[in-house]
């Protein structure tokens, strides 16, 4: 229990998948001009990692390992099939985004015109294609695991775009210097609070 | 041997239509292989190498694919390539391969090689997009090498791990840089970039 707290406060905060890794940026900086919009992608975020993360955990364990074929029959002890991984995670993963989209379609319109836009997006977000790597990196060793860290950099992630688009509507308002407007101090402020969340990395958990 | 038109192609993505400073496309795996010029460069040949195949595979698809299922067509192509690029640096330099980690896999949902491909290659001849995509390819490779080339110089005082800063500074008290080197420090000169680029090009200013 203990571990899973540790995983899930150290994805959030001292491994932030924005200010520490980069990844997600894209739509990071695309999409954080309003607090509003910011907040529904980062709910999508959170609900597509959480559910690709075990998905991929289980693929990874029982497929793509060294050895992992064993469960079928012990000839396959020496096949490796980890060069296979991008393939499938990304497969999962588009084809999970569009599965999730059909669903939140059919039972939630309210939910569907409020995310749907953004759900095509998250298929090519960093974020969730890097989770599903970082997963793979570190060996994560049970499902409890792997879902907490998906909860985490998901939530992480959210925190990160918010506090940007909050952020930047206060910053139009400011005089900045002209070839700055709009990408170039997003950049200079994103850097800004990625030093300000290095602070955390002191922390050992 | 190159028209004007596909010289067009070739050199507008590296300045005045940049993927990263100018399209904000690709930023995500752009920022944390630049602490050294050396997995820079790879990554930058990896990368155009990535957006060039892609671009030209698909342009020659481009009629069959149907629209609904694109995407992920698309990324099975894509996927297909870095796994390609991925196996060959594991092979050849098995140490940058170790320090690149999950980001040669990212560039499978690098932002540069879909926008290209939805934006060029899906409208046009496999030629042209494969000029389109090595220009975009090369465009982002400016940009990380000279973040690269900064941060090294700055940080450990090395250009491919060759030293510059001489010693007789360092006895005089001149120190590197940490902050150069972590991540933050990335995006920031990045942002000075784009206040450069930006001031040359006045017609890219944001109002």
């Amino acid at each position: 229990m203990e571990n899973l707290f540790n995983i899930f406060v150290k994805s959030i905060f001292i491994e932030n998948m924005v200010f520490a890794y980069f990844l997600g940026m894209c739509s990071f900086l695309a999409v954080s001009k309003t607090v509003k919009t910011s907040f529904g992608l980062g709910i999508a975020v959170i609900f597509v990692q959480v559910i690709t993360l075990p998905l991929n955990f289980l693929l990874e364990k029982y497929l793509l390992k060294p050895g992992a074929l064993v469960w079928l029959s012990s000839e396959f002890a020496d096949v490796d099939l980890s060069f296979l991984s991008f393939i499938l995670f990304i497969a999962v993963i588009a084809s999970l985004v569009q599965l999730v989209e059909m669903i939140i379609e059919k039972f939630s319109p309210s939910l569907y015109a409020s995310l749907g836009i953004f759900l095509p997006l998250i298929a090519v977000n960093c974020a969730i294609l890097g989770g599903s790597l970082f997963m793979s990196e570190r060996e994560y060793s049970n499902l409890g695991e792997a879902t907490v860290f998906g909860l985490g950099s998901g939530i992480g992630w959210m925190l990160a775009i918010v506090a940007m688009a909050a952020i930047r509507e206060k910053i139009k308002y400011s005089d900045v210097p002209a070839p700055l407007k709009g990408l170039g101090i997003t950049f200079i402020i994103t850097g800004l609070m990625g030093i300000a969340f290095m602070g955390f990395m002191g922390i050992n958990l | 041997m190159f028209s004007k038109k596909s010289l067009k192609l070739l050199t507008d993505p590296i300045n005045k239509n940049n993927p990263i400073t100018v399209q904000v496309l690709g930023v995500c795996s752009a920022l944390a292989v630049t602490v050294k010029l050396e997995p820079a460069i790879v990554m930058a040949l990896s990368v155009t190498f990535v957006t060039a195949m892609s671009n030209f595979v698909i342009s020659l698809l481009r009629n069959t694919i149907p629209k609904r299922i694109r995407i992920i067509v698309q990324l099975v192509v894509v996927a297909a390539l870095v796994i390609i690029v991925d196996q060959f640096l594991k092979a050849y330099v098995f140490d940058v391969s170790k320090q690149l980690s999950v980001f040669v896999g990212l560039i499978i949902t690098n932002c540069i090689v879909m926008g290209r491909l939805e934006a060029f290659a899906m409208a046009n001849k496999p030629i042209p997009s494969l000029i389109d995509g090595i220009g975009n390819g090369l465009g982002y490779g400016a940009i990380l090498v000279i973040v690269a080339f900064f941060r090294e110089l700055l940080g450990s005082g090395t250009i491919l791990d060759i030293k510059v800063v001489p010693q007789a500074l360092y006895d005089a008290g001149y120190m590197n840089n940490g902050l150069v080197i972590l991540p933050p420090m990335a995006l920031i000169l990045v942002g000075i970039i784009i206040w450069v680029h930006r001031s040359k090009n006045k017609e890219l200013i944001e109002n």
